[in-house]
């Protein structure tokens, strides 16, 4: 069964195409791995599915999943890392789906905000303040959040960029109990080693789908190639695409 | 019983023993300082202090208008400053949606003219008096109607407060997040809006409208070299407004100045205070030489 599929799907700003004529589906449980070069769209598509930019035409069928309940790690949070809030409450944000305004947080919450915090390796930091962190603690940190969050679908932008390799190893090895317990991840990534060694599945984006299948089968050179010639134009006067809306 | 015990007594409690209006006064002062710190408080968290001091002035036409239809009433003050704050908040949002200029410049625009428009209303029909009224207050002058008002505004807005405390949080600090996973992020900014016109008018009873935004400010600021968690800040910002309403009063009554401006002066004293001995960022900690830890 399918989670999420996508249907001539065109995404982008301003009229200009960002994602062109993407058409799948992501299988409930897949771990998808999305590459490409900067530019490719990546991005573009993980806001689509989060419900967070519109199609311009084609459509993304969510089969049931409300934008809501999708867990998402945006490349570049817009965390304001002055704000005076503690590692603990900005972990414990992760159950506001179950908790909404004004659920109290019970004992066995507790206990689930303090097993995320250990299960990142941030134990011992529960009291520190969010500014005090590392750039590589930061990840661990909203990992225990997309932790708590509890979601069937995660999209994670570009969640191992500027993390050392201790860090990102750690990370992997949650993605891995996602994938394990039957979740669907998508993650978009440039570690092409990494992809390689640890997801079945990957979608080529260069604005158009350029592979999607099975790990071994998209990343050829002659594919990776292909993306990158294929990313390098963006025309302001382009005519309107002539591929016929269905 | 010692000598100096009769003497605290007539410098600290006496004029509140024997003045009722020293009484209201106080009362007045603790229920600002219940209500108007907190949204102080996440002001300065979200970068908009200056936005209290806009909203502040842009009440003024409207408390001016209340005040020509019905003179010193104060229910027609009140909601006359109450409507022209939400009115000019929402239209300053509306304009810097709707055109290029961003939301501080358009309502530098809107209290600017707010401001000149409130003194002109005011003295079209009062004189010099009145304007002092409107501009600063009369703390000393608060009736029980009003104290009424602002007791019931304090209640009103810390219990919103509390309603919203979850989204209003998130929204400071991670605004993209609470977006994914709820849509409280708009209505809670505007009742957070709300709030700050709210507090503004409780205010202005007291220390009129240049002042009211002192007891909203000054406490947060305070806070914000004292301790590092939010729920902390709110606290000793509460504790710091009720201290210079206090000690405002005192001042006042004992060295004959003006009320309002005293409560705001202390206000001041404490915050230069905090910037030099606050644990937390203050100059001296700063200036002095401390040997770096082991990890």
């Amino acid at each position: 069964m399918a989670d999420l599929s996508f249907h001539n799907l065109t995404l982008g700003y301003e009229r200009h195409p960002a994602v062109h004529h993407l058409t799948g589906a992501v299988e409930t449980g897949a771990l998808v791995a999305v590459v490409g070069p900067n530019g490719a769209g990546k991005s573009t598509l993980f806001k689509g599915i989060v419900g967070a930019l519109k199609p311009l035409a084609g459509s993304i069928n969510r089969k049931g999943f409300g934008t809501r309940e999708i867990a998402y790690l945006p490349q570049i949070a817009e965390i304001d890392r002055s704000f005076p809030i503690s590692v603990y409450d900005m972990v414990a944000m992760g159950l506001w789906r179950l908790k909404g305004f004004f659920a109290g947080v019970g004992p066995k919450d507790h206990a689930s905000i303090e097993a995320a915090i250990a299960a990142v390796g941030l134990t011992g930091f529960e009291q520190r303040a969010i500014g005090t962190l590392s750039g590589g603690q930061m990840q661990r940190m909203l990992f225990a959040r997309l932790l708590l969050q509890d979601a069937r679908l995660i999209v994670l932008d570009e969640p191992f960029t500027a993390v050392d390799a201790k860090t990102s190893a750690d990370l992997l090895d949650l993605v891995r109990r996602w994938h394990s317990e039957r979740r669907t991840v998508l993650a978009a990534l440039h570690d092409i080693d990494l992809v390689k060694a640890t997801f079945p599945q990957t979608l080529l984006l260069a604005r158009e789908p350029v592979a999607w299948g099975a790990t071994r089968d998209v990343l050829t050179v002659e594919n990776l190639n292909k993306a990158r010639r294929m990313c390098e134009a963006f025309d302001e006067y382009a005519e309107a695409c002539a591929v016929a809306a269905e | 019983m010692t000598a100096t015990q009769p003497m605290l007594y007539d410098a600290l409690i006496a004029p509140f023993a024997e003045f009722e209006f020293m009484r209201r006064a106080l009362a007045g002062s603790f229920a600002l300082a219940l209500g108007a710190p907190p949204v102080g408080v996440f002001l300065m968290l979200r970068r908009m202090s200056l936005i209290g001091d806009a909203m502040a002035h842009a009440i003024l036409p409207g408390a001016a208008i209340g005040f020509l239809l019905a003179g010193l009433s104060l229910f027609a003050m009140a909601g006359g400053g109450l409507i022209a704050g939400l009115v000019i908040a929402v239209g300053a949002g509306l304009i810097a949606r709707a055109t290029q200029l961003k939301e501080d410049a358009s309502l530098a625009a809107f209290f600017l003219i707010s401001l000149a428009l409130g003194v002109t209303l005011v003295s079209v029909k009062g004189n010099n008096i009145d304007l002092m009224h409107f501009l600063f207050g009369s703390v000393l002058a608060i009736d029980n109607p009003a104290l009424m008002l602002i007791a019931s505004i304090a209640s009103v807005s810390l219990i919103i407060l509390a309603l919203i405390w979850r989204p209003l949080v998130l929204e400071c600090v991670d605004p993209g997040y609470l977006r994914s996973v709820s849509r409280a992020g708009g209505p809670a900014h505007i009742a957070f809006l709300a709030l700050v016109v709210m507090n503004l008018v409780g205010g202005f009873q007291a220390l009129g409208t240049l002042l009211a935004v002192g007891m909203m400010m000054l406490p947060a600021m305070i806070s914000r070299f004292w301790v590092r968690d939010i729920t902390a800040m709110i606290g000793v910002a509460m504790v710091c407004a009720a201290v210079s309403g206090y000690a405002g009063l005192l001042v006042s009554y004992h060295a004959n100045l003006p009320s309002g401006p005293a409560i705001i002066l202390v206000a001041g004293v404490l915050y230069a205070l905090s910037v030099v001995f606050g644990p937390v960022g203050g100059l001296l900690w700063l200036a002095l030489p401390q040997r770096h830890l082991e990890a």
